[in-house]
């Protein structure tokens, strides 16, 4: 919805055969999924367990300060892990193939406030689905920030930097209340309605399992380190919320990403949906680990045209891909992190001052953004 | 306060250390093959039998219930990174002093896990296992004269009573293509040459197929005796006419290896069991649409084969990928997508 069209130089024919080329992308990667790549997802996850439980223990002892900063480091990353590479992953049914109920995405439950299936419908669905369309897609600013000229200014705006700042600290919370529509549910007449109350009371439950777990259990075992290990959970939960944050920030809000309009995706086809996911999404630039870190998110425009191959491939794919924007003359917006991250929270900034060039605005669009 | 309560508080307790995962998630990177753990079996040593066969030694788990001469075993195992299940006989005696049991595994032609287990399963490989099971096994009281009709792979049950029960006369009238395909040939003739066996190979690529008439000329005396028959379907069809025929069809016992052969067709008649609705499908639309249109609440998401909000169970038949033409058969555990699958031929959608 950017004024200039970075697509308008492909004929309906050439998107389709965009299409067809990735299609055969993914028909390669699935043909080619086996024994290694099962062999990986067990690694990573046990590998995460050992890590989870040998970074617990040494918290055991956290009120000796080298062993808090052991501990909390080692279980930041384990949460990292857990959410990133394998939970995000798994409930993408990347896994599914290979018919494991233990890593099966109807079975999994990953150590998040929000509940797997509840963020499988908002993410999977609504998301992957409507990838940055305005009114569709609420990954879009997430309901409570403008991220694109074409959003309505509302004085609110204004605080969005402070917004987006508190959203990265508690950034699983605000997935869970994202998920659940808080709010558009805390209207008076919706609140009442028993399905919601029913995935609020899921919500519930999960808070308080997970509440449980990092700040008192842990914690009381501890014994004479209550404090320390308190303090180092909370810790590793704020450095794999702003982590977490800053990945997804990356993924749809830098300059140079697309948004589309409501009405451009009514019958769409294979090749523009394929297409929109190119244009929708932007990478992170940078080593193995950080691929890895990033859960492959790194590669997001790769994740977005193929959400459900497993993660560990994303990175071969990305080179075909690459080779497929350069030949239809695309821009393949990516960068590393820092550069990505200031990005992103560039456009927060910009974005929560009215714009500077009311012209790009267009009446019928704001009537639809009503309407929606 | 009991034991028994006891323990589920601090199980209780434990889970609320590990949640949202479980203790035994923990437990599983250590000790796959404990008490209480999902039943596991891990591969000790795999034999060679005959140039197709392969005996495989498993130690199961410790929640493992032991079998009865006869029986057959579930077996899960992971090939090229998917997870398969397939039944085989038990080989091993039941009461073999170290606790492992046996299952004898033919390769057939295209077959992904016998070929897997035979050719390419190394010891020390972790397989998930069910508890044993199966009718074909023999009586409390010991029947006088027995009479065991096999053929190719339909030995293995019939070796595992062999191992297990010695009987006074008993007599095995065993098919196979070549004397090299007797399954267990040594150990057969060894059982001859001690007497304990009268045995009568026929080999199928220079003598024939059996006609169950031959019994006669064989076993003259076969309908004195109590019959375990096992083998392909034409052996066994043509066991139960003969028994019938005869009037004495509560003598014969057999077993069955493969009930059902799926045969992927384009489109077929569609039961979504949970609802009990009946409708006929072309191969071209999405089963989601078909049991929408048949009034069958169905999950969905994405509608395009990307959010995973539309897997059901496949209880039966098969079922082709819309986007890769992919066949995938129905078989305990398997999920498919229902909005870019298509019937291929007749199948039971679980919902
Ligand atoms: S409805 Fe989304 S995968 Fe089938």
């Amino acid at each position: 919805m950017t004024a200039i069209d970075p697509t308008a130089h492909l004929t309906a024919e050439q998107i389709e055969e965009l299409g067809r080329e990735l299609d055969a992308i993914r028909d390669e990667v699935i043909a080619g999924r086996g024994e290694k790549d099962a062999a990986y997802i067990r690694k990573v996850i046990s590998a995460q367990r050992k890590l989870e439980l040998v970074s617990r223990g040494v918290l055991l002892f956290s009120f000796f300060p080298p062993a808090w900063l052991l501990g909390t480091a080692g279980l930041s990353v384990a949460k990292i892990m857990d959410n990133m590479e394998i939970g995000h992953n798994i409930l993408h049914g990347q896994w599914d193939w290979m018919r494991d109920p233990k890593i099966h995405s109807t079975t999994w439950e990953w150590d998040h406030v929000s509940p797997s299936d509840q963020w499988k419908h908002s993410h999977n669905e609504l998301h992957h689905t409507y990838t940055n369309v305005i009114g569709k897609d609420n990954d879009l600013g997430y309901g409570i920030m403008r991220v694109d000229e074409d959003q309505k200014w509302h004085p609110f705006h204004l605080g969005q930097p402070l917004w987006n700042f508190i959203n990265a600290c508690f950034f699983e919370y605000g997935i869970a209340a994202y998920d659940l529509e808080l709010g558009k549910n805390l209207h008076k007449r919706r609140r009442k309605n028993p399905e919601f109350r029913a995935r609020a009371k899921a919500v519930g439950r999960k808070i308080r399992k997970q509440v449980l777990k990092d700040y008192v259990i842990h914690p009381l075992l501890s014994g004479p380190s209550f404090l320390t290990t308190l303090a180092a959970t909370f810790t590793a939960n704020l450095v794999r919320n702003i982590w977490s944050h800053s990945v997804i920030m990356c993924g749809h809000f830098p300059e140079g990403v697309q948004v589309f309009e409501r009405r451009s995706i009514k019958g769409e086809t294979r090749g523009q949906w394929y297409l929109r996911q190119m244009m929708g999404s932007a990478n992170i630039s940078g080593s193995k680990a950080m691929h890895f870190m990033t859960g492959n998110l790194s590669h997001q425009i790769e994740h977005h045209l193929f959400p459900d191959l497993p993660s560990n491939r994303y990175a071969e794919v990305a080179v075909k891909v690459r080779a497929l924007f350069e030949k239809y003359e695309l821009e393949y917006v990516t960068g590393p992190l820092p550069k990505q991250v200031f990005s992103a929270w560039h456009k927060v900034f910009r974005l929560s001052l009215p714009n500077k060039n009311p012209k790009v605005k267009t009446p019928d669009r704001e009537q639809e953004l009503v309407a929606a | 306060m009991t034991s028994a309560a006891l323990r589920s508080r601090a199980w209780k307790l434990l889970e609320m250390v590990t949640t949202p995962l479980l203790p035994s998630d923990y437990l599983d990177l250590v000790s796959p093959l404990r008490a209480g753990a999902d039943l596991r079996g891990r591969i000790e040593a795999v034999h060679p039998e005959t140039g197709d066969a392969a005996t495989i030694v498993i130690r199961p788990g410790r929640g493992w219930r032991g079998h009865t001469a006869g029986q057959y075993v579930r077996i899960g195992v992971d090939v090229d990174g998917v997870r398969l299940w397939r039944a085989y006989s038990i080989t091993s005696p039941t009461n073999r002093q170290d606790g492992r049991v046996m299952i004898t595994v033919k390769a057939i032609p295209d077959g992904k896990v016998s070929n897997h287990l035979v050719r390419r399963a190394k010891p020390g490989t972790l397989i998930q296992l069910d508890q044993p099971a199966g009718d074909f096994v023999l009586p409390q009281a010991k029947p006088a004269k027995v009479l065991y009709l096999t053929a190719g792979s339909g030995i293995t049950p019939v070796m595992g009573m062999l191992r297990d029960i010695e009987f006074d006369d008993v007599v095995m009238v065993h098919c196979a293509p070549r004397p090299q395909d007797v399954i267990f040939r040594n150990e057969l003739h060894d059982l001859v040459a001690d007497k304990k066996l009268r045995l009568t190979e026929v080999h199928t690529d220079t003598d024939g197929m059996l006609d169950i008439a031959r019994l006669d000329e064989l076993v003259p005396d076969w309908a004195e005796r109590e019959t375990w028959a096992c083998g392909p379907a034409g052996l066994l069809d043509a066991a139960e006419k003969h028994w019938t025929e005869h009037g004495i069809q509560e003598r014969l016992h057999t077993e069955r290896f493969r009930p059902s052969i799926v045969v992927a067709g384009d489109g077929g008649e569609v039961t979504f069991s949970s609802t009990g609705k009946t409708v006929d499908a072309d191969g071209a639309t999405p089963l989601l649409d078909i049991g929408e249109e048949a009034g069958v609440l169905m999950p969905s998401g994405c509608r395009m084969g990307i959010c995973f909000g539309c897997i059901t169970p496949l209880k039966a038949g098969a079922v082709r990928d819309l986007r890769t033409g992919k066949i995938t058969e129905a078989e305990p555990g398997v999920l498919i997508q229902t909005c870019v699958s298509a019937a291929a031929g007749p199948c039971d959608i679980e919902r």
